[in-house]
Order: C-alpha cells, then sequence, then structure tokens
C-alpha cells in the first residue's frame, strides 16, 4: 500500500452513530424545554441532604486512598496495554514470546508482591 | 443501493434494537423482581403493563428540569450525555448477526467490521466513567461526590481484570475483529463440545462476567449508587430527562455488555452442532442467525435481574478486595495457563 492513499472508510458508519448518539442526547434535553414546567425557587434548588439544609460544603477532603487506587490502576493498566499487541501475535512469533513476555510479567509480579506487601491493596488496615 | 445507503440502514437499525431493548428492559426488570419477591409488579398501563416505559418516559421528559444552585452548570449538563454516548457508540462494532443476501448483494450484519473491534469497545467502556465522574462532581452535593469518587475507584479497578480476562480471547483466537472471533467460534472440538470462548475458557468467562457487573454498576456491585446509603449516588441532584439519560445509558450499557458476552463467549449468532445456513434460504438464514444472537442476548440481560435478587450488595473493602486481590492474580495465572497451552497445541 502506498503511504497517504488508505483511507479509512470502514470507520464511516461507527462516526455516524457516534453522530447518532450526540444527537440523542442533545435532542431529548432540548425537546424537553417545551413541555416542562420551570417554577425553581431557594428551598428547590438548595443540594439534596434528606431535606435539611446542607450543613457545610461538599468539597470535604476525602481519602487517599482513593489517589492509590488510580495509581496502581496507571501501573496495570499500562501492562494490560502492552499485552494486547503480544497476544495478537502470539502464535506467529513463537517461543521468544512467551519467555519474553514472561520475564515482563514476571516483574510486574515482584511489583505486585511488594504493594501487596506494603498492604497498598488493603482497604481497611 | 450505495454502500453508504446500506451503512445507514444499519446504522437505524441497531439504533432502534438498542432503543428497544433498553426501553424493554426496563419493563423486564420490574415484572421479573416482581415476580421474585411474589408480587405484581407494574400492571395498570397496557396489557401485563407493557406500556409502564412509555408512561416513564413521558413523566421523565414531562418533570422539570432542576439545576441546583451551587451545581457547576457545564459539567453538570455535561454530564448524562457524556455517560450515554458511549454505551450507544459501542454497539457500532457488535456482529448481530452473519449476513443476509438482498438483491444479490452480500451484506454483512454488523455496522462495522473494523480491525480494532474489541479495542473499540473497551475503549468506550472506559470513557463511561468521565460521565459519572462529571456528574457526581458538579452536582456539589456530598452524596454525589461520594458516589463519583465510588464509582471512578470501581470502574478504574475492575478495568484491569477485565483487559486480562479479554486477553486470553485475543490469545486464543489471535485477532481484535468481533466478526472474525465469531466465526471461529463455529463448530465444535473434542468432538463434542461448542467450540465456543466460555468451554475454552471457563476462568476467563468468570472473571469477565464479574468485572462486567462491576462496570456496569449493578448488584451486587452498585456500591457507586446504593440507594439505602447514598440516594443514588452521582445523579442523586439529576432530575427529567438529565436523569432519564443516566438511566437509559445504564441499560444500553447492560445490553452491549451482554451482546459483548455472547459474541466473545457464547459464539455470537451461531447455533451449537447445527450449521443453519446449509438449509435456510440467503434471506432467511440471516433473519434466523440475528434471532439466535438476539435470544442470547436476552438470556444474559436477564441473568443481571436474576443476579440481582440473588447475591446481596458487596462492602466496598470487599469490592475492593475482591478486584485487586483475588480477580487481578487469577488474570494473571489464567493468562500464563493459556499462553502455555496455545504454544503447546500449536
Amino acid at each position: 500500500m502506498i503511504p497517504g492513499t488508505y483511507l479509512p472508510t470502514e470507520y464511516l458508519p461507527i462516526l455516524i452513530m457516534l453522530l447518532f448518539a450526540t444527537g440523542f442526547g442533545v435532542v431529548t434535553l432540548w425537546v424537553g424545554r417545551f413541555f416542562r414546567l420551570r417554577r425553581p425557587y431557594a428551598e428547590k434548588l438548595i443540594a439534596y441532604e434528606s431535606g435539611n439544609p446542607p450543613s457545610a460544603p461538599p468539597r470535604f477532603r476525602f481519602s487517599i486512598k482513593f489517589y492509590l487506587i488510580a495509581i496502581l490502576f496507571v501501573v496495570f493498566d499500562v501492562e494490560a496495554i502492552f499485552l494486547y499487541p503480544w497476544a495478537l501475535v502470539y502464535d506467529k512469533i513463537g517461543i521468544f514470546a512467551v519467555v519474553e513476555m514472561f520475564l515482563f510479567i514476571f516483574l510486574l509480579l515482584v511489583g505486585y508482591a511488594y504493594a501487596w506487601r506494603k498492604e497498598a491493596l488493603e482497604w481497611e488496615r | 443501493m450505495a454502500d453508504w445507503q446500506i451503512d445507514l440502514i444499519k446504522v437505524v437499525f441497531i439504533w432502534v434494537w438498542a432503543l428497544l431493548i433498553a426501553v424493554v428492559m426496563t419493563w423486564v426488570e420490574r415484572r421479573a423482581s416482581a415476580m421474585m419477591q411474589d408480587r405484581l409488579g407494574p400492571n395498570r398501563a397496557g396489557p401485563f403493563g407493557l406500556l409502564q416505559p412509555l408512561a416513564d418516559g413521558i413523566k421523565l421528559f414531562t418533570k422539570e428540569d432542576i439545576i441546583p444552585e451551587r451545581a457547576r452548570k457545564i459539567l453538570f449538563i455535561l454530564g448524562p450525555p457524556l455517560f450515554a454516548l458511549p454505551a450507544f457508540s459501542a454497539y457500532a462494532v457488535v456482529p448481530f448477526g452473519d449476513k443476509i443476501v438482498l438483491g444479490g448483494k452480500e451484506i454483512i450484519l454488523q455496522v462495522s467490521d473494523v480491525n480494532i473491534g474489541f479495542l473499540y469497545v473497551l475503549a468506550l467502556g472506559a470513557i463511561g466513567v468521565y460521565g459519572m465522574v462529571i456528574g457526581g462532581w458538579a452536582s456539589n452535593s456530598k452524596y454525589s461526590i461520594l458516589g463519583g469518587l465510588r464509582a471512578t475507584a470501581q470502574l478504574i479497578s475492575y478495568e484491569v481484570p477485565m483487559g486480562l480476562a479479554l486477553l486470553t480471547i485475543v490469545l486464543l483466537y489471535g485477532t481484535f475483529s468481533l466478526r472474525e472471533i465469531v466465526l471461529q467460534q463455529q463448530g465444535t472440538f473434542l468432538g463434542f463440545l461448542p467450540n465456543w470462548g466460555f468451554f475454552k475458557q471457563p476462568l476467563g468467562f468468570i472473571i469477565f462476567m464479574v468485572a462486567a457487573y462491576a462496570e456496569a454498576n449493578r448488584v451486587p456491585f452498585d456500591l457507586p449508587e446504593c440507594e439505602s446509603e447514598l440516594v443514588t449516588g452521582y445523579h442523586t441532584e439529576y432530575g427529567s430527562m438529565r436523569l432519564g439519560l443516566y438511566l437509559f445509558g445504564e441499560y444500553v450499557n447492560m445490553g452491549t455488555l451482554a451482546a459483548i458476552t455472547v459474541s466473545l463467549f457464547f459464539g455470537g449468532w451461531g447455533l451449537p452442532y447445527v450449521d443453519m445456513s446449509r438449509f435456510l434460504g440467503p434471506v432467511s438464514y440471516g433473519i434466523a442467525s440475528f434471532f439466535v444472537f438476539f435470544l442470547k442476548q436476552a438470556f444474559f440481560l436477564f441473568l443481571f435481574v436474576w443476579v440481582r435478587w440473588t447475591v446481596p450488595r458487596f462492602r466496598y473493602d470487599q469490592l475492593m478486595g475482591l478486584g485487586w486481590k483475588a480477580l487481578i492474580p487469577l488474570g494473571l495465572i489464567n493468562l500464563f495457563i493459556t499462553a502455555l497451552l496455545v504454544q503447546l497445541t500449536t
């Protein structure tokens, strides 16, 4: 194939699908404007807190655990991304693919064991 | 007919189909829940309450649209469409039938057979998180923010085992094209078992199923929106059609996950032991293959409801423990074994 001549036409229907999805979201929200009431008042517009006025601003400091999960996710998801092309051509590379990738996964398992040991995977500690 | 017209018809067809499944599913869920709890469920609107989804739709459409004063307005508006969009778009690569011959032209029953369909589905699944996080954050309510945080942590945690389970499928079939994967699942192996991913990857299937329920926010993993403690979490502050889009996106998401399960693990449109194309005409074969696919998908949709009333909700630390300390090691072991087996048998 000559570089620059490839037109990804098989993605055109997907583009149409995306346009449909966007259109659906926009149209349903927009058309409803003509049918619905709009009578806002102060009590109706406050944030819901079981009927009481909100006791404090909602931007509280949340647990560090969520950050930890995010960092672990980056490590393991990038690992999975590296594994996808490997899996795709696996039977074409032969024994080399097995050894290389097992080495890679083993190194990651060392990291996983470390995280486990340091109790990074425990939610309550 | 020109190619683009065929494409357009397929897009419209699958679009209406996705909508219908989501709409009917709301009714099925309520009726089946009622059945399992020995009560009647919605039975006023139409025969067997079949018009209930329509009534709900009208209600959501005409309800007052409230944007709380403290909400971040632009993000608040952006949240629900952002959640519904990826759910719908994932349908574009689902092979919902084999092929049909119309007017001497062979049409494959799939909106587009892209060679990375597999990655496309995974990518869109990951984008769905944004809708929840943005919605939860922009609402500026305590319940919503907690729900949004929980949703993020849960969805990204379960994406890893899901990816590991699906890797084994790629290892087995050596392709990212969903149509190719389904084609390779026809026929039998060892003489009697259908050539399905489920029989070749039972452990992979279980890991995938658990992760799928977590990704769809379904019981037993519905912690981001548990009614009893977070008042439905990230969409507490939403009302009218904005809430409708969230609920709708969730049901479409379930439909997509069921369709992907069928395509990857249960042979898609094919019947085991029977080759339908041998005794059916080219047109009726196309329709029959679609119905087989639909029946399988319907079963997995029903399974979502069934599991909901069978398994109680997990605690949050149990949820995280299951994801990080059970499913990930299991997924890695499964990957090792599959890689070795593939190497030995080829």
